[in-house]
């Protein structure tokens, strides 16, 4: 275990554009496109913000259902992983006990899908900001 | 918030396809290009899956 983190260690040293990379990816799985404003990129980075935020709000405000962590059912739990692609708008959800009543109207369960959708959606653009972290991507 | 259902395809396509166009392609004319591509498809295919629906319903 020591071993294996002093690798890591000297990795991150050794390409510090590494460790960077998944700094950027962290930020952007918490923040909505904070992954892209660290890598210059201003406007991709306002467009994930605002497309995950409206998405995300858009199925609360339909009363959509914010999943928390089971041991459930299947879905029970994609769902969680899939709120969990928005880290911070999850935490929010949660804290303010948003998304907690149950699912009764056809419109409801469009917005729980809104939100797992939206942290899907971040999750890919989190990936996208290591990318371009990393040099493979402009 | 009560929206129509079509009103909600629209905002979700809207939502998908920017993220999409941003995160699948690398140049900006590329991207906005994709993005629309993905909205036309979204909305396109919703609406015909919903004459689909409406005519295996009769």
């Amino acid at each position: 275990m020591a071993t294996s983190q002093a690798q890591a260690q000297k990795l991150a040293e050794a390409n510090p554009r590494t460790a960077r990379a998944y700094g950027v990816f962290f930020a952007g799985w918490v923040v909505p496109g904070a992954g892209h404003f660290m890598e210059r990129r201003w406007w991709r980075g306002l467009l994930v913000f605002a497309a995950v935020v409206v998405l995300f709000s858009c199925g609360l405000a339909m009363g959509g259902k914010v999943y928390s962590p089971n041991a459930g059912d299947v879905l029970d739990i994609l769902g969680f992983f899939g709120d969990m692609g928005a880290a911070g708008l999850y935490a929010l959800a949660r804290i303010a006990g948003w998304g907690a009543a149950p699912v009764q109207i056809v419109v409801a369960d469009y917005g729980t899908k809104f939100v797992v959708v939206a942290g899907l959606l971040n999750f890919i653009a989190a990936v996208d900001a290591h990318d371009i972290a990393l040099g493979k991507k402009r | 918030m009560m929206m129509s259902h079509f009103t909600a395809v629209l905002i979700f396509a809207a939502c998908v396809s920017v993220v999409f166009g941003i995160t699948q392609r690398s140049e900006t004319r590329a991207m906005v290009k994709y993005g629309l591509y993905c909205f036309g498809l979204f909305v396109v295919g919703t609406i015909a899956a919903s004459w689909a629906m409406a005519l295996i319903k009769r």
